[in-house]
């Protein structure tokens, strides 16, 4: 059920938690056609008016639901656990707010796995709506964004996620930026009076799909940025988007990246490779429908001899474009002038590049696209999403290897086999707890002075109840100098 | 009575030291002839005797292998597999002033670790008391740096060790001098043969002698902070500053963690961010030099803050005394140190966050919890050439660190 406000003040109806969407190859191709794989298996805490969304956070436990109900709420929230969902409950048209007043950096800022984030109104932050940090499998979708900061939405280093059918705008950089990620759908959303309408930065398997793209200073950018430790961008298809009337004026900050788009660009594609723009309709773009470039382009960054700098087997298959490159600026009105056109084309590609096509390239005005070839590829409707079939599965890992990991990685700084070091001998220690790994990972969480001849022990109450079974188990089975 | 059974229980104590100082093979006299058979801290020994690299972290993955992300985040594959020997061998050579051309420095007199394996200095000093341009690096955690010196010139330990022991004004030896001295001690030649058993001949080469230091610079591991703590899952780890600090650090305002990034606190990137030189020094290059490439001038390597507590003053050219004086230095202005003359290719993520005092100080309260010494290795009284272990550790040695400092002053 898609909405932004599906209940009504007397709701009883109680609506269905977040869970991931997983696209079922058989389906079929549109957002309907997937299956809740993921129900609801905690509990639902409730935030309403006056109360906060972060105490929740800290009392959440993986796999619970955080119900937040309209009114404003003034904080950052930030969540270092994995599986916790939010879901905002509007009524009336009432929102759930989180509103940072200009005073907070960021609303939602997460590193865990699994967390979905539904339903929110989010203004007047100085950083991020949301931002994520390595968490994958995460579901972001109908947020309603505005003036929010840098970024509107930003996961970084996630795998598998899907943002859909937020509206964002007055966002100082991209308001959508996926950002070294892989394997992101992003569907559905309108993005307005943005610098940059949705980036998709050193990242794989992407999917911008149905989006509405207008007045931003660029609409829609598929980058390699120099200078990122990952340095990639590939697998990334455009698609079925409105890219209309991509003309604001740049406002965005002094020496970030974006600062350097031409108002007026409806696509911008620098250094990524294998990049499908296919049935989008781009229109009234001052600048350019749709411009190529290499890393030359970003002429404000220090070069990295570690990224790839040319956009190599760009496919450009059937868009409709007109009415594009009306009142060209900077870079491409000098090409202009160069080579004596009057108006700027509709596709432009500058710099290097190899193995790019076009298809009924003679439909439209371009530039720079000498050796591109007749494409071959029909399109790309076999592509439902770029999200993975299930969701990305955490490192497996035994007992056994936790309790290795846990011991050479912790308390080896003091414990050795058979030699004393700050503490004692673990053959020692064995004769103690032989056959009860419980009472040492219970002495362990809160040690006491046992034995004159050596310090005290320092509590291991950090480590989880599990850890320390796991640990103590290990430490036990330490049958003879390993070797 | 009452004084013999304290006699009794000094004695003891003194008999137990004893036993401690032989049974863990702590370093030897000149007439140590054995090395360690057991790995340091955070390492397995495997069926091959060879140390294998062992941390909590390994129980994560991170995007494409990258060793960046967030909290629960792998690492990037470290350097390790070097044998107990290999690695002990390296630590008599890291302490060992014979390592230098007349004897007065070792690897450690910069790389101190009292002093989170740095020096406490803005600059370093090369023999002869020749000061250098840039600070001393910490080697805590370098087994998971993919470049080093902070131009990122260099691609291994091996051949980054180069540049300071053969450096007419850092350690100033040569090679010849090096094989010479070192092939001239029979207790290198023997432990060096107990290193390398498959050595072919009898003699030491230098491929032995920068194996072994890399071996043992490989296990200066540092992840059992505070913050590790809180990384792992326990949120009661960090208190409510460190906590704020945290966010701070990896807000979009601030932007710490986009460089600094998690686990390991570095992207390994380099970056042109317009840090001041000291007063009186000429501007510094950085990048542009090894790359030959005008867009990396004044860049240079994004360093970790991994016991940065320890290693102050900062900054490539030590020019931040205090991490508040850090933090602060990135509320200064997009390039406001930066010399009228020079025009550089500033990193993007170099703006005007804006933070409030408040807010620095929570920087500084969270950089404090990155802080774990744990796995600090023993510091050998003797080493195989008979020269004095001669560094200072600062909280005992006042007045030695004093006469250092006004040395560079």
């Amino acid at each position: 059920m898609i909405g932004k406000s599906f209940f009504t003040k007397t709701a009883s109806y109680v609506p269905s938690p977040v869970a991931v969407r997983q696209f079922s190859t058989n389906a079929g191709s549109d957002s309907t056609g997937v299956v809740y794989a993921d129900p609801l298996s905690g509990d639902v805490i409730e935030v309403k008016d006056g109360e906060s969304i972060l105490e929740a956070v800290k009392k959440a436990n993986p796999g619970d639901l955080i119900r937040v109900y309209p009114g404003k709420y003034k904080e950052t929230v930030y969540i270092d656990k994995d599986n916790i969902s939010f879901q905002g409950v509007i009524i009336g048209g009432e929102w759930p707010t989180l509103d940072g007043e200009k005073e907070l950096n960021d609303a939602f800022l997460y590193s865990g796995n699994g967390i979905r984030i539904e339903n929110f109104k989010i203004i007047n932050y100085k950083g991020n709506g949301i931002m994520g940090q390595a968490g994958n499998n995460f579901v972001l979708r109908n947020n309603w964004i505005v003036d929010a900061g840098v970024y509107g939405i930003f996961p970084e280093f996630g795998k598998n996620g899907l943002i859909e059918h937020n509206v964002l705008s007055g966002i100082e950089d991209a308001a959508i930026y996926v950002g070294m990620c892989d394997n992101i759908d992003v569907r559905h959303n309108e993005v307005y009076e943005n610098v940059a309408g949705i980036e998709i930065e050193n990242s794989r398997h992407c999917l911008v799909e149905n989006n509405y793209v207008h007045n931003n200073t660029g609409g829609i950018l598929a980058f390699i940025t120099p200078g990122l430790p990952i340095k990639t961008a590939y697998d990334i298809i455009i698609r079925n988007n409105f890219v209309v009337n991509n003309n604001h004026p740049n406002f965005g900050a002094p020496g970030s990246i974006v600062s350097g788009i031409p108002p007026g660009s409806g696509i911008i594609v620098m250094a990524a490779d294998d990049v499908t723009i296919e049935n989008n309709i781009i229109t009234g773009n001052d600048n350019a429908a749709i411009a190529i470039t290499d890393l030359s382009m970003g002429a404000n960054l220090s070069n990295d001899p570690d990224s790839e700098p040319n956009p190599d087997r760009v496919v450009i298959l059937d868009n409709y474009m007109e009415n594009n490159g009306n009142n060209s600026v900077g870079e491409v009105k000098l090409l202009m002038k160069a080579s004596l056109l009057d108006s700027a084309p509709d596709i432009i590609a500058i710099g290097g590049g190899t193995g790019s096509c076009i298809r009924d390239r003679e439909r439209y005005n371009t530039f720079g696209l000498g050796d591109w070839g007749q494409c071959t590829t029909g399109d790309t409707k076999e592509i439902v999403t770029m999200m993975l079939d299930k969701p990305v599965a955490p490192r497996a890992i035994t007992m056994e290897e936790k309790g290795n990991l846990t011991y050479y990685g912790i308390c080896a700084g003091c414990h050795a086999y058979d030699v004393r070091m700050i503490g004692p001998p673990i053959n020692v220690i064995q004769a103690i707890y032989a056959n009860n790994p419980q009472g040492m990972a219970d002495f362990i969480a809160a040690p006491t002075h046992r034995r004159e001849d050596y310090p005290e022990m320092p509590p291991q109450n950090y480590l989880s109840p599990e850890t320390r079974l796991a640990v103590a188990e290990y430490v036990l089975s330490l049958t003879q100098k390993k070797k | 009575m009452m004084l013999k059974t304290t006699l009794f229980i000094f004695l003891a104590g003194a008999l137990i030291f004893s036993g401690v100082y032989f049974l863990t093979n702590l370093p030897g006299s000149v007439s140590q002839t054995r090395l360690a058979s057991n790995c340091p801290p955070g390492f397995q020994l495997s069926k091959d005797n060879t140390c294998v690299s062992r941390n909590l972290y390994q129980q994560y993955s991170s995007l494409q292998n990258s060793g960046v992300g967030g909290l629960k985040s792998a690492l990037p594959i470290p350097r390790d597999g070097f044998t107990p020997q290999q690695i002990d061998l390296g630590r008599l050579l890291f302490f060992d002033p014979v390592l230098s051309k007349d004897s007065t420095i070792s690897c450690a007199s910069c790389h101190n670790p009292y002093q989170g394996f740095a020096d406490g200095m803005p600059v370093t000093i090369g023999v002869g008391g020749a000061l250098q341009t840039r600070s001393a690096p910490t080697l805590w955690n370098v087994a998971y740096l993919n470049s080093f010196f902070w131009d990122g010139r260099s691609n291994s330990l091996e051949d980054q060790m180069q540049g300071p022991l053969f450096s007419p004004i850092e350690m100033a030896t040569t090679r010849q001098q090096l094989l010479a001295v070192l092939n001239a001690n029979e207790t290198y030649k023997a432990l060096f043969t107990e290193a390398f058993p498959a050595k072919p001949n009898d003699s030491i080469q230098l491929n032995h002698i920068y194996t072994s230091i890399t071996a043992f610079e490989s296990t200066l591991i540092s992840l059992n902070s505070k913050y590790d703590q809180y990384a792992h899952g326990y949120a009661e780890a960090l208190n409510d500053k460190e906590i704020e600090g945290l966010n701070i650090f990896r807000s979009f305002v601030a932007r710490c963690a986009e460089c600094h990034t998690p686990p390991l606190f570095t992207n390994q990137q380099i970056a042109v961010i317009g840090v001041p030189e000291l007063e009186g020094l000429p501007f510094d290059p950085g990048a542009e030099t090894p790359n030959k490439d005008s867009t990396m001038r004044g860049g240079f390597k994004v360093p970790s803050l991994r016991n940065i507590a320890k290693t102050a003053p900062y900054m490539h050219s030590g020019s931040k005394e205090t991490l508040r004086d850090a933090a602060e230095f990135y509320n200064l202005g997009r390039g406001h140190a930066v010399p009228k003359e020079e025009t550089l290719y500033l990193h993007w993520h170099i703006w005007e966050p804006k933070l409030t005092d408040d807010e620095l100080d929570r920087l500084v309260d969270f950089m404090n919890t990155l802080t774990d010494e744990s796995f600090m290795p023993i510091v050998p009284k003797e080493v195989p050439s008979g020269l004095p272990v001669n560094i200072i550790n600062p909280t005992i040695d006042k007045v030695k660190a004093k006469r250092m400092a006004s040395i560079h002053n």
